[in-house]
C-alpha cells in the first residue's frame, strides 16, 4: 500500500518558470523517504503539492488515497505539514500554539487537552510551554513545529528541511524525533541538502536536480551502482555523480 | 457551523495577540482621544460659519472622528496578514481542514471589534467635552454598527491586498492613497451643506460618507430614511470586500 504516489508532477510558475518537469515516485507505508537536492531543485514545490498549498500544472498525485487536486479536503485530514520555515505564532505560547492547531483540525476539547500534554512531554517542551515561542531557541520552536504537525495524529508527515539553520546539537534531538516517528510506523517525506541527513534517516530516497529526479533507491543501492567506479563509494559519491551529471545534461 | 467555531478560535488567537502588545493598546486608545482634543480646537471656530449644522463642534466631530479611527486602525489589518505569511504561519493553517474564509473573517472581526472599543472611548471622550448622544442609546448603537461595517470592509480591503501585492510597502501605499480622499471626500469633519458642490456630489457615492452619515444621523437622533439607506449600503459595500479577499485566497494560492 502506498502513502504517497507522484505521477509526472510538472509546475510551471506564473511567469515561465519550470519548477517540476516531470517527477514520479512512490513512497509506501510506513516508509521514510528523503528528497535530496541543491536549493531550487524542486523539493519545496513537490511538498508543497503534496500538502494541497499548490496545484500542479500537469500530473497526479495521490496521498493517504486521496487524490491532493480533487480531494485536498480529505488529504489534508491526514496530513501533518511541518514547513521550511517556522510557522509558529511567536506572539502565543507553546500549549497556545498547539491548542489552536488541535482546534483547525476540529479535535474535541478533553481528547486535545490530553493530547497537547502528550505532545509537550513528548517533545521535552512542557518547562517552557506558558511562555511566548518567541522567546524560545531555535531548536524548540522547531520541536514545537513538529509537534504541531503531529497533534492530529497524521497518516503522513511531510518535513521540509527540518534540520536547516539548527545548531549540532539540536540537529542531532531532531534526528533522534524522526527516528522513533519512524519507528512509530508514520509515513515521513522529508526534504534535505544534507546528505548525512538522508543517509541517517531515510530508507529510500531520490535526488532532485533541475526539477527531475536524477537517482532513486535506497541510500546502500545508490552507492552500489558507482562501486567499479569509485572505490568505496559514499553517499556523496552518489551525489555528485548524480547533480554532476544532471548538470551536464543542461548545459 | 465549522466556519464559525473557526473563525471564533482564530478571532482568538489576533485578539490575544494584540492584548499582549500593551504599547499598541495604549496608542490605539490614546490616538483617537487626540483626534477629538486636536480636532475640536482647531476648527472650534468654524460653527461659527453661517449655514454649518451643529452649535458644538465636538458635538459634530465625536461621529466623524469614530468612523476616521475605523479607518485608519482597519486599514493595517493586512499587515498582520503579511506577518503570517512570512512567518508561514498561513501556509500552516492553509494545510489544515480550517475553512479559508475563517481565516479572513477572523481577521475582519479582530479589527472591527477593536473599532468599536475606539468609537466607544471616542464618544466618551467627547461627552467629557460637552457633546451630547441625542439618539441615545439606540443612536450609539448605530454609530457602533456603521464603524465596525467601514472597519470590517477596510480589513477586507486590506487583507485582499495583502495577499495579491505581498508587500508591506504596496499595503500601506495603496491604503494611504485610499483612506485619506475618501476622508475628505464625506462630511467627516465639514458640514454637508457648507461642501463645494462637487465634493458633496461625489460624496454620495462614497461608503466612508455612507458611514459618517448614518454614525452622525444615529448619534443625533435623526433616524430615519437617509440613515438606513446608508447603512444598507455600508453592510452591501463591506460584504462585496469580503468576498474579494476570500477570492484573493484563491490568487495567493495559484501563485504560490
Amino acid at each position: 500500500m502506498h502513502a504517497i504516489e507522484v505521477e509526472d508532477l510538472r509546475k510551471t510558475y506564473p511567469g515561465g518558470v519550470e519548477a517540476l518537469r516531470g517527477v514520479s515516485f512512490a513512497v509506501r507505508s510506513g516508509e521514510v523517504f528523503a528528497l535530496l537536492g541543491p536549493n531550487g531543485a524542486g523539493k519545496s514545490t513537490t511538498v508543497r503539492i503534496l500538502t494541497t498549498l499548490s496545484d500542479p500544472t500537469a500530473g497526479r498525485a495521490r496521498v493517504a488515497g486521496f487524490d491532493v487536486v480533487r480531494e485536498p479536503l480529505e488529504v489534508r485530514r491526514r496530513i501533518g505539514y511541518v514547513a521550511q520555515s517556522s510557522g509558529c505564532d511567536v506572539s502565543a505560547t507553546g500549549r497556545e500554539n498547539l491548542t489552536l492547531q488541535g482546534r483547525l483540525f476540529r479535535i474535541p476539547a478533553p481528547r486535545l487537552r490530553t493530547r497537547v500534554e502528550e505532545l509537550l512531554h513528548l517533545f521535552q517542551l512542557e518547562a517552557a510551554a506558558d511562555r511566548a515561542t518567541q522567546t524560545w531557541s531555535g531548536g524548540m520552536k522547531r520541536r514545537l513545529d513538529v509537534a504541531m504537525g503531529l497533534i492530529h495524529g497524521p497518516e503522513v508527515l511531510f518535513l521540509d528541511e527540518p534540520t536547516t539553520g539548527l545548531d549540532p546539537e539540536s540537529r542531532t534531538v531532531m534526528w533522534k524525533e524522526v527516528r522513533r516517528l519512524a519507528e512509530g510506523g508514520l509515513t515521513l517525506l522529508l526534504t534535505t541538502h544534507y546528505l548525512e541527513e538522508a543517509d541517517q534517516l531515510a530508507q529510500r530516497l531520490a535526488i532532485v536536480v533541475g526539477g527531475r529526479i536524477v537517482a532513486e533507491g535506497t541510500p546502500g543501492e545508490l552507492k552500489g551502482r558507482l562501486r567499479g567506479e569509485v572505490a568505496n563509494p559514499s553517499l556523496d559519491d552518489v551525489y555528485l555523480a548524480a547533480t554532476g551529471h544532471a548538470y551536464r545534461e543542461e548545459v | 457551523m465549522e466556519f464559525l467555531k473557526d473563525t471564533w478560535h482564530l478571532f482568538v488567537r489576533l485578539l490575544r495577540a494584540t492584548l499582549r502588545m500593551p504599547v499598541f493598546l495604549i496608542i490605539s486608545i490614546v490616538q483617537p482621544v487626540l483626534w477629538v482634543v486636536l480636532f475640536g480646537q482647531l476648527f472650534r471656530s468654524v460653527t461659527t460659519i453661517p449655514g454649518f449644522e451643529s452649535g458644538s463642534y465636538v458635538q459634530f466631530l465625536a461621529p466623524g472622528i469614530s468612523i476616521m479611527t475605523a479607518l485608519f486602525s482597519a486599514s493595517y489589518s493586512g499587515m498582520g496578514l503579511l506577518g503570517d505569511i512570512d512567518r508561514g504561519v498561513l501556509d500552516r493553517m492553509l494545510a489544515t481542514p480550517v475553512s479559508r474564509g475563517a481565516l479572513i473573517a477572523a481577521r475582519i472581526l479582530h479589527s472591527a471589534v477593536l473599532v468599536i472599543v475606539q468609537a466607544g472611548i471616542i464618544l466618551i471622550v467627547a461627552c467629557l467635552l460637552g457633546a451630547r448622544p441625542h439618539g441615545g442609546i439606540p443612536g450609539v448603537l448605530v454609530l457602533f454598527l456603521a464603524a465596525f461595517l467601514i472597519g470590517a470592509a477596510f480589513a477586507a480591503f486590506s487583507n485582499a491586498l495583502a495577499l495579491l501585492a505581498r508587500r508591506q510597502e504596496l499595503v500601506i501605499a495603496v491604503m494611504n492613497f485610499t483612506v485619506l480622499p475618501m476622508t475628505f471626500l464625506s462630511s467627516m469633519i465639514m458640514s454637508r451643506n457648507l461642501m463645494p458642490q462637487w465634493i458633496r456630489g461625489v460624496s454620495r457615492f462614497n461608503p466612508v460618507n455612507w458611514a459618517v452619515t448614518a454614525a452622525r444621523d444615529g448619534f443625533e437622533g435623526r433616524a430615519g430614511s437617509e440613515m438606513a439607506l446608508c447603512l444598507a449600503l455600508l453592510a452591501g459595500f463591506a460584504l462585496v470586500c469580503a468576498f474579494l479577499a476570500t477570492r484573493s485566497f484563491g490568487r495567493y494560492r495559484r501563485s504560490m
